[in-house]
């Protein structure tokens, strides 16, 4: 989950994810060194007491600072195209859970074999017990077997939402009318929190989405109990 | 020979499995489909008077991608007589 004074992205859940931080501490990498070099050109033209008025153009200098740009691109591009074919593959999912935002709650159905449905809403700040996260908690998570591959189809059944996991590298816009389809596989067990991220109304803040990962047994056990609840 | 396959299909039957004719995100069409694509099939198989036991495959597919709703608000449309797709 998020760290208070966090600055990077939360620790990778799924192999997408993981793909998604390598990416961008390459880049970011990139970044730095481009502005380093930069603010270092910057500060000596500004602090030199040298002049020279008579350079007027320089093919040389010119080529150079056209050719390596270009490259730094093409080293950029390539990654990211790769990633983004990477997350178009065709998978088999062995399960598939629809996510459905309403004002002011998700509801999860999972109708493979027999129809479980239910809501999740937020447990509010004062029925909170301690070592809980404010905002972020639930009464029902999302419950998912892990190293699994997992289809989500997300809509809405009143105005847009968007149903996010950072820590999976997933989000996708809940459209009513639409069935937006998204995927992944969740590589070790945890619970992993995420929150709407569509505007939607005064409690968009309050609509927070959690998945709990864990070994097929305990799904298996955990749907049967949900069933017999319901 | 045909029924043992889509008994063995229904079976082993996990999740709707990737559809060709619907590659991408939007996958509306895919739950629409298979929802009519049932009640074409039973509505054909019984005027034959024969056994709709294929038609299980189509109806295991829009139970997983239809959502709960669309489902029941299709399902009263059809008894009303409102349904907009042609069955």
């Amino acid at each position: 989950m998020a760290h208070p004074s966090q600055l990077g992205f939360q620790d990778a859940a799924s192999p997408v994810m993981e793909e998604l931080i390598h990416f961008h501490d390459h880049t970011l990498m990139i970044v730095f060194l481009i502005s380093a070099l930069v603010l270092y050109v910057i500060t000596a033209m500004v602090s030199t007491k040298l002049t020279n008025k008579y350079i007027l153009d320089s093919q040389e200098i010119e080529i150079v600072w056209t050719i390596l740009p270009a490259i730094i691109l093409i080293m950029i591009a390539l990654p990211s195209l790769r990633i983004l074919y990477l997350m178009d593959e065709i998978n088999d999912p062995h399960l598939t859970i629809k996510a459905m935002g309403h004002q002011w709650y998700w509801s999860y159905e999972y109708t493979d074999y027999e129809d479980l449905g239910f809501d999740s809403y937020m447990i509010q700040t004062q029925d909170l017990t301690p070592g809980q996260f404010r905002l972020l908690e639930t009464d029902h998570r999302m419950v998912v077997p892990m190293e699994s591959p997992v289809r989500v189809l997300v809509s809405a059944e009143d105005v847009l939402h968007s149903w996010a996991v950072p820590a999976l590298g997933v989000k996708m816009d809940a459209v009513p009318g639409r069935l937006n389809q998204t995927a992944f596989i969740i590589s070790r067990p945890g619970i992993y929190y995420g929150q709407c991220s569509e505007i939607c109304g005064a409690n968009h803040s309050f609509m927070p989405i959690v998945v709990e990962a864990v070994p097929l047994e305990h799904f298996e056990a955990w749907s049967s109990s949900m069933l017999e609840e319901a | 020979m045909m029924a043992e396959d889509i008994q063995a299909k229904l079976k082993n039957y996990k999740t709707a499995p990737f559809d060709a004719r619907f590659p991408n995100q939007n996958q509306t069409r895919n739950c629409f489909q298979n929802y009519l694509d049932f009640h074409r099939c039973t509505k054909v198989l019984t005027a034959k008077g024969a056994d709709t036991t294929p038609c299980e495959w189509f109806r295991r597919v829009y139970k997983s991608l239809c959502p709960i709703s669309w489902i029941n608000k299709w399902n009263d449309q059809l008894e009303e007589g409102t349904f907009p797709g042609k069955i």
